[in-house]
């Protein structure tokens, strides 16, 4: 148990101290320390717990109860002062916040309370959990030290608050860590506000009139599913039959018990996974700066609406409530995935996919099955590690080469080649058999052509513009240019750290993923479910020797060379420069350049997401209207 | 065994067969057109020439990818032969498409480009029929294994049909046959040049040549399953009817655009190949 209280509260003691500091050499050694610290905890934790059955732990301090809820209050308040600078459209923000304040306080003065026997637990699924915030978090937050020191350089008129920067990641750090341990559903609602708080002060760091409103939005909108945790609170205290607020009570309970506070729960969620039809606030989330997209805004905090709506899988499994919250799930998929064809910035692919692959693994949670399940878990694991490297990598590249536009990263891998190959790690990660994603996705194909055969048709759809976007952006990093000059530049040290880790990691966990599988997800689906999924051993086998092609193969280079003779490109032209021009048929040279397709007068952005937006909000109706009855 | 057997068979056989394939495709594509055509062997002949030919390159990158794609596609195939998953046969197929694509972009010529942006385009519109197939198979026979498919005692095609003309659809596209042989071509004359493959020549285009003829017998494997529940000469004589439907739309068609071809692709999918899961599932 100490262990898990150690987690807890390191990063909070270490953001406390950070908070003091303002000197940057300091700052930036107290930051490596702590994250070092938390990484190496969570690796013991894993070690003390894998594979074992789950652990609850009582906490015995009266006061804790007490400080829990003035916490509340003190979050509402925070909040409440900052909504002084709101606009006039932005009027139901401050409403939500007084609302869930005041369920809060009914929950405390006008309620018997449940007793609650067990505040804290483990288990494997916490304790992957644990290990992905422990390790890809406090990587990226290595990473911000550098990252942080070249962001002021390169926004010379931004105010400093890189103080205020580094305590809100640790504060982050310790919220998510209670999020992922807590049993107790009010201990865990305050944890999962926190991280709203967290994500509300960093998208609006930059200060701009564009990061305030992208930063109001995202509070609004996550405010909304909050109050559907506080109501979900609210219900377990009072409705008869329930009363337990213990999550594991309410799991055990299933759906004759737990359904509704399930939906509401799942519903907070959908707004923190940024489902359709609340997407764009992690669009917005984009103008942050990236370490904060890829700590809060994919790898970890959008994972906590995943993770809860895992957690209450088996009470959705088979119900219609569940179906519906899944097919949300789908269709933010596949809709995601064509609108990310439409995009050249960068962080916005990122962030498109980001949402995409958490509706694939909403709608594994939503049908609920042990193999959906076992699947669901694989693609968070996966999704972690492989979108933690692509959005370091592109934040490394913007201050390289002074854009985000995928375009302008024609030929990276021959300008700057680690760069590039980083790149390149990540983004097979996310598409390419062998390498997790794809593994993730097969799974959880193979489990919804059992269960439902809507959503393994949607999945069908879906992987083909998935299969679209990422492949032209490799593209655009291989493709070498007529004139090559190398400039690789000096990579500060604690980028590439985080960015060397986590592409070793991308392809280490392709190669051990089995073994994660066998240790880690099989126990707590066999926990819950009485079965698990068995990978074949031929699966396992191949996956081996596609790796092991993938990496041998680039030694071909070698028997190429000195075999061909190099020539410049066809221009149906005489060449001029190479092939970086031509002479024109009036005699003037004319410049060559490849552009990519993004097949905007085929589809547009603003269409697709009009459509999603009925779509999805239609489905939320229906689940609500279906629980209700 | 059986299955390791099998695997090497396709190995070995597969480029004989496929290069014969390629040229009594153009036989007979010739005598459509009312000519006389090459002689069977020579699509032999050209990869013998294109072997002894020197390598141009324009990086020194490009072929690497190429082997790739060839080693990919091989590996496809030894997957279906040797019975493995169906999904992981197609995705391993998709991993190979993929390289093909790089090897376009690689070489930042502008036709190759362009190619590559369209091989990309035709893998977006034909990879939700390729697993729509799939998951009709499973939903008959309860395993995406290719030795238990094909070991299925009823037709599939019996209950399929709606799949098989889905993927028959598709199947235009992989081949590269007309209306969709957008991104490359086996005309040299297209608007693209020789599109995707451009700016490859020597042994690099003869291995593109060979991997093409790989993949052909794997699509040829993919047609016999259907059938795989029939004597095998039925079976057989199914496929070769299928290949020549496809000469005869390959003759009869002019190219199309790339618009039309992910629309139509989806919509065909959607149509017959999905609304046959759904009688599948919901009626048998």
């Amino acid at each position: 148990m100490n262990i898990v209280l150690f987690l807890i509260g390191i990063p909070l003691v270490s953001a406390l101290l950070l908070s003091s500091i303002s000197n940057q050499i300091v700052r930036g050694m107290v930051v490596r320390v702590g994250a070092l610290v938390i990484a190496a905890a969570s690796v013991y934790l894993a070690y003390l717990y894998i594979g074992k059955e789950a652990a609850f732990f009582t906490i015995e301090y009266p006061w804790l109860e007490h400080g829990i809820f003035w916490a509340e209050i003190a979050v509402a308040a925070f909040l409440l002062f900052n909504c002084r600078s709101i606009i006039k459209s932005e009027f139901w923000i401050p409403a939500l916040i007084v609302a869930q304040a005041g369920i809060s306080i009914y929950c405390e003065y006008g309620c018997a309370k449940p007793v609650v026997e067990h505040n804290l637990y483990i288990d494997n699924f916490s304790m992957i959990m644990a290990l992905i915030i422990g390790i890809i978090g406090s990587l990226i937050a290595v990473y911000a030290v550098g990252y942080m020191h070249d962001y002021h350089h390169h926004n010379p008129g931004m105010k400093d608050r890189r103080r205020s920067f580094f305590f809100v990641t640790f504060l982050f750090l310790s919220a998510m860590f209670g999020v992922i341990f807590a049993n107790n559903i009010v201990w865990l609602f305050l944890c999962w506000e926190v991280t709203t708080v967290c994500s509300f002060i960093m998208i609006g760091y930059p200060k701009t009139p564009e990061a305030t409103r992208n930063a109001y939005r995202a509070l609004g909108m996550n405010m909304i599913g909050g109050l559907g945790f506080a109501i979900a609170i609210l219900y377990c205290m009072k409705a008869p039959g329930v009363q337990t607020i213990e999550l594991d009570h309410l799991i055990k309970g299933g759906a004759a018990v737990a359904l509704i506070p399930a939906v509401l729960i799942s519903f907070a969620g959908l707004t923190k996974s940024a489902q359709m039809p609340f997407s764009s606030w992690l669009l917005g989330a984009m103008v942050a700066p990236t370490p904060v997209s890829a700590l809060l805004h994919s790898s970890t905090m959008v994972k906590a609406g995943v993770f809860i709506i895992i957690k209450f899988a088996p009470v959705l499994q088979g119900t219609t409530a569940g179906f519906l919250v899944a097919l949300v799930g789908g269709i933010t998929f596949l809709m995601t995935s064509l609108m990310a064809i439409t995009q050249s910035n960068a962080k916005r692919v990122l962030a498109y996919s980001t949402i995409a692959n958490l509706g694939l693994i909403v709608a594994c949670a939503g049908v609920g099955t042990y193999e959906t399940v076992w699947a669901a878990i694989l693609l968070v694991i996966f999704h972690a590690i492989s979108k933690a490297l692509l959005f370091l990598g592109v934040g490394t590249i913007e201050h390289k080469i002074g854009s985000r536009d995928i375009e302008d990263m024609e030929g990276l891998i021959a300008t700057r080649p680690m760069l590039g190959l980083v790149m390149l790690i990540g983004i097979v990660g996310m598409f390419l058999a062998p390498f997790g994603m794809l593994i993730s996705k097969w799974a959880t194909l193979k489990a919804f052509v059992d269960n439902n055969l809507t959503l393994a048709v949607i999945v069908a759809y879906g992987s083909a513009p998935t299969l679209f976007f990422w492949a032209k952006w490799m593209g655009k990093l291989v493709s070498v240019p007529a004139v090559v000059k190398k400039i690789e530049g000096k990579i500060n040290r604690d980028e590439w750290t985080a960015l060397g880790i986590l592409a070793f990691l991308t392809i280490a966990a392709c190669a051990l993923f089995p073994l994660a599988a066998n240790l880690a997800i099989d126990p707590y689906v066999q926990a819950l479910y009485g079965k698990t999924l068995m990978l074949s051993q031929g699966v396992v086998a191949l996956m081996i020797i596609m790796l092991g092609l993938i990496i041998l193969l680039p030694l071909s280079v070698f028997y190429y060379r000195g075999r061909t003779k190099p020539v410049t490109a066809y221009l149906a032209g005489a060449n001029l420069d190479g092939s970086a021009s031509f002479m024109g048929s009036l005699g003037t040279a004319q410049l060559v350049g490849t552009r990519n397709y993004y097949l905007s007068t085929f589809m547009s952005e603003k269409k697709l997401f009009m459509v999603s937006v009925i779509l999805s909000l239609s489905l939320i109706i229906a689940l609500f209207t279906v629980v209700s009855l | 065994m059986k299955s390791i057997i099998a695997a090497l068979a396709f190995v070995v056989a597969a480029p004989f067969l496929g290069g014969l394939l390629a040229g009594i495709d153009r036989i007979v594509t010739a005598r459509m057109q009312s000519r006389i055509g090459p002689p069977l062997l020579q699509p032999f002949y050209d990869v013998m020439k294109l072997m002894g030919k020197r390598n141009v390159v324009v990086n020194n990158f490009q072929n690497f990818y190429i082997i790739c794609f060839f080693t990919f596609v091989v590996l496809t195939g030894i997957l279906f032969f040797a019975g493995s998953d169906l999904l992981l046969t197609i995705f391993a197929l998709t991993v190979a498409g993929v390289f093909l694509v790089l090897a376009g972009y690689s070489t930042n010529s502008p036709y190759s480009n362009i190619g590559a942006e369209r091989e990309l385009l035709q893998m977006m519109a034909y990879e939700p029929m390729l697993l729509v197939a799939a998951i009709g198979m499973y939903l008959k026979v309860k395993s995406f294994h290719v030795h238990d498919i094909f070991a299925f005692d009823q037709p599939l095609i019996v209950y399929l049909p709606g799949v098989f003309l889905g993927f028959l659809f598709i199947l235009t596209i992989k081949l590269r046959k007309s209306p969709f042989d957008l991104s490359t071509s086996h005309h040299g004359h297209q608007e693209l040049v020789k599109g995707l493959t451009t700016e490859f020549s020597g042994s690099s285009l003869a291995l593109i040549e060979i991997a093409h003829w790989y993949e052909n017998i794997l699509l040829l494997g993919l047609v016999y399953i259907f059938f795989a529940a029939f004597h095998p000469i039925v079976a057989i004589a199914a496929v070769a009817g299928t290949y020549f439907i496809e000469i005869l739309i390959d003759n009869t068609y002019a190219r199309l655009t790339w618009r039309f071809t992910v629309v139509s692709s989806w919509v065909v999918t959607l149509i017959v190949g999905v609304a046959n899961l759904l009688w599948i599932a919901y009626l048998h």
